[in-house]
């Protein structure tokens, strides 16, 4: 009566089921599909590293490829979370060197790496590809250059008998003869005599080993060859530059390399022209500021395929021969889409890149200290620019000339180029925020930093722009309000998310009260993630929050009066999510531990660095508190400031 | 179950409607601080303030915080002198609040050290900018950028070349055939012609401190 197709064919239905939304609701629907589902799943996604433990993801789908992880939440950027807190990776290491050897894939962001699980990485996985640290920190160049050096020919020796052990054989010698691999390898078999085999092979297949023995056959395959090495805005121990020295001659298949975030004063640029140099699928590139300008020319020269590419400093003496060489290197890459670093660029050397201007796509020049007119002399050379980084110096009348040659704009990010000065430092008001939402119809994700803004600009913008998605505003003063009528800006954000239909990230500032808490909670019903600082008057706000916005997964809150009530009222709501950050609030220990005992699937984690919280009145406020939803129950590898909420502990005190 | 009174700069009109929704949930625990005698923790002022705990905290506030006791002094009333001060304007004692503004510490690093930032006047001109040295590499950049500065408030004609070693450029207002003549005061407080002392000295950019075109 049943019908049903065999698994393989199910199977190779799912293969088309990429996201993971879709592939969760794939394993709900019976429970067959459940375990088709599992054993076929190949990319994992962990939001956050506690949710869930590594034993239970491996339980679960035993042939991941890739993973990606995320520990720390969001406001460690902004050094809101101490030092010590967690987030380390190696357990999630060590249990997947055992249980996925093929993995290809680590993605992770806010954990703590060490260079011991770097080094576990390079032994573990026999057909690693990718390596993505962003804003990592614990690790050094000695744990990169483990990276590198893993990158040889692993070598699995097997035989149909199975008696031959890794620990019996040996690699000898190892040379590359054109594409040819000449391998010599050693045995010691059962008479303790040392035996010599030699073999010849093409990288990547499978050969059979020679006369020498023929009841064995010797199967060697070529692995471990990393495709990517990203580590942006990870914080790397500097050593020693020579780590990229490491990546054997032989090695070959680099496809993307993110070193921006690298101090080194001396990385050995031979060693890295030299691998540019030899690696031919090189696609992106992206050099640390310790790269002189005039190095770059060579390096480009070497890989006029780039894609994308990252300057180092982008500063020095105006020298005709060194410009000249400078843009015809850069003239040479048709390929090139996406330019950054420039760190301190000096303007008379921006022109070396007008050649590449029309196809660029992204442009970050964020660490680039150069002024409007010369910021808005190179906008204007690229018409097809969908993504700008770029500091206040753009001023009012640069975002102007951006919104009128840019009209495929998708993103813009602008960052103070003085955050802790009284004063501006630019002329960049709301004014031309307004004019980008005008002239750029396609625009979707803004992260602006200014110091002054009105609601009818916020107005003009929301109605000007519905298709935002991302809107991230930062008015630098906390509690600045409408600087023309004094009135805070809930209205203005009201606007925001009443026609923004999709909008998923907001984070507010200004002078807020709790009504634009019920205005987000009216109309933000596609939000995800919400970050609020310095607003609202009363729990009125977190509660409309919480009960209004259907779609929220993260939420973090700073400095805000918000207390027990709404987050008692709605602690249904935290289950559904993924996190909640809140500091210096005023809410309670006495809530917490209630939170904590009420909630078992919830882990309430309350940060003090002032010592244990029943030193203190129940009544008095946590410093830290962050709450998340997890099936892994409490975690135990907590600091001695950090004071985990549970059903135990809240029976004994609350009886 | 009532909320607290807000302060008085908060609308409340429309708050009875929606504490409605308070009482219908699950959790109906009496919260810590209300009309609890049996803790022995709690001082008295605890109790008389507990339903005030959550009253908002003024930014000035926030930054002196006592992290050393929870004390419990009443805060109904917020801190008004944020919202009521000079109408509106933001409090001037901007001391550094942890973690704001939201700049990440890669890009702080990376400001810092390309951060040397000094205050260019010139005569007559009706406001100062500011330039961040460490984006130069000679002096006829700086001389150059600082005519863009400025050329909006007059004309600043280049006069003369810039030799090679020597670096000294003057610059002439055609309007007021005035010559601006760049010149900086060190660490020392004493005032130096700019070009006087080669620019490529590392020491250099921390001695700039003010630099005046009159």
């Amino acid at each position: 009566m049943a019908y049903s197709f065999p698994d393989e064919v199910l199977e190779h239905v799912f293969s088309f089921i990429q996201t993971d939304k879709d592939r969760n609701t794939v394993s709900m629907v019976c429970k067959s599909w459940y375990e088709i589902e599992r054993w076929c799943r190949r990319k994992i996604f962990v939001g956050n590293c506690y949710a869930v433990s590594p034993r239970m993801v491996i339980r679960r789908f035993p042939e991941v490829r890739s993973i990606e992880l995320k520990g720390k939440p969001h406001f460690a950027d902004f050094n809101l979370v101490p030092d010590g807190w967690g987030g380390y990776v190696l357990p999630w290491i060590a249990a997947m060197a055992g249980a996925y050897p093929w993995l290809e894939e680590i993605r992770l962001k806010r954990m703590v790496v060490t260079d011991e699980s770097l080094e576990l990485i390079a032994k573990s996985f026999k057909n690693f590809k990718v390596l993505v640290l962003s804003s990592c920190e614990g690790f050094s160049t000695d744990g990169l250059a483990a990276i590198a050096a893993g990158c040889k020919f692993l070598w699995w020796l097997f035989s149909d008998f199975g008696w031959l052990l890794p620990g019996k054989c040996g690699l000898l010698y190892a040379l590359y003869v054109d594409s040819f691999l000449l391998i010599m390898l050693y045995r010691v078999n059962d008479d303790h005599v040392l035996q010599t085999f030699v073999y010849l092979g093409l990288e990547g297949i499978i050969f059979q080993a020679g006369a020498e023995d023929s009841d064995v056959f010797f199967f060697l395959t070529l692995i471990w060859n990393l495709r990517e090495l990203d580590l942006r805005e990870s914080e790397v121990d500097d050593l020693s530059g020579h780590w990229i020295s490491h990546f054997p001659e032989t090695y070959t298949s680099l496809v993307s390399l993110n070193i921006s975030c690298l101090g080194s004063d001396e990385v050995s640029f031979s060693a890295l022209e030299r691998l540019v140099g030899r690696c031919p699928n090189l696609t992106t590139l992206r050099l640390n500021r310790a790269v002189p300008l005039d190095k770059i020319a060579n390096i480009l020269r070497r890989a006029p395929q780039l894609v994308e590419f990252g300057t180092g400093t982008y500063a020095a003496e105006l020298r005709p021969d060194v410009f000249s060489n400078l843009a015809g290197a850069f003239s040479s890459c048709k390929e090139l889409k996406s330019l950054s670093g420039f760190w301190d660029a000096v303007p008379a050397y921006l022109p070396a890149i007008y050649p590449v201007c029309s196809k660029l796509t992204s442009l970050n020049l964020s660490y680039a200290t150069i002024q409007s007119p010369d910021l808005i002399k190179l906008v204007s050379h690229c018409p097809n620019l969908q993504r700008l980084l770029v500091l206040d110096y753009i001023e009012d009348s640069g975002l102007e000339a951006l919104a009128s040659s840019c009209k495929d704009l998708r993103e813009l990010r602008v960052f103070p180029s003085d955050p802790f000065g009284a004063e501006p430092n630019a002329s960049l008001t709301e004014q031309g925020l307004v004019a980008v939402s005008l002239g750029c119809p396609k625009l979707q994700s803004v992260l602006y930093f200014c110091h002054q803004m009105t609601n009818a600009a916020l107005i003009t913008i929301a109605q000007n722009r519905p298709n935002l998605t991302r809107f991230r505003l930062c008015i630098i003063v906390p509690r600045t309000p409408d600087y023309l009528t004094l009135e805070p800006l809930d209205v203005g954000f009201g606007a925001i998310v009443e026609h923004c239909k999709n909008l998923k990230r907001l984070s507010l500032s200004g002078l807020l009260t709790d009504r634009v808490f019920e205005y987000i909670g009216t109309y933000a019903k596609r939000l995800e993630m919400l970050s609020v600082a310095f607003a609202g008057d009363s729990d009125l706000g977190l509660h409309h929050v919480l009960s209004g916005c259907e779609s929220l997964r993260k939420l973090e809150i700073r400095d805000c009066p918000f207390g027990d009530k709404a987050l008692l009222a709605n602690a249904a709501k935290l289950e559904t999510m993924r996190s909640l950050w809140m500091s210096s609030c005023s809410v309670s220990y006495g809530a917490c531990k209630l939170l904590g005992q009420k909630m078992p699937r919830l882990n309430v984690e309350v940060i003090d660095e002032r010592g244990p919280p029943d030193s203190r009145p129940e009544s008095c406020p946590v410093e830290k508190l962050y709450i998340y939803r997890s099936v892994a129950g409490p975690r135990f590898d907590m600091p001695p400031f950090v004071w985990m909420m549970d059903d135990e502990e809240s029976a004994l005190r609350l009886s | 179950m009532s909320l607290e009174e807000g302060g008085p700069e908060s609308p409340e009109s429309d708050v009875t409607i929606n504490m409605m929704s308070f009482e219908d949930t699950e959790l109906t625990l009496g919260l810590p601080g209300e009309g609890r005698s049996s803790s022995t923790t709690t001082t008295a002022a605890a109790v008389v303030n507990g339903a005030k705990c959550s009253a908002k905290r003024g930014y000035i506030e926030t930054v002196d915080l006592n992290l050393g006791s929870c004390s419990s002094k009443p805060r109904g009333h917020g801190d008004t002198s944020v919202h009521d001060s000079g109408a509106g304007k933001p409090p001037a004692a901007k001391s550094q609040v942890v973690g704001w503004p939201p700049v990440r510490s890669s890009r702080k690093k990376a400001m810092n050290e390309s951060c040397k930032y000094v205050k260019v006047a010139v005569d007559g001109a009706p406001f100062l900018r500011k330039v961040n040295l460490q984006a130069y590499s000679d002096y006829r950049y700086l001389i150059k950028d600082l005519e863009n500065l400025f050329s909006s408030s007059f004309t600043i004609r280049n006069y003369g070349t810039c030799d090679d070693d020597k670096e000294e450029s003057k610059l002439k207002d055609g309007a007021k055939g005035m010559e601006y003549v760049p010149t900086y005061e060190d660490k020392d407080g004493d005032w130096m012609l700019v070009g006087d002392v080669p620019w490529n000295n590392k020491n250099f950019s921390n001695m700039f401190k003010y630099c005046k075109l009159s």
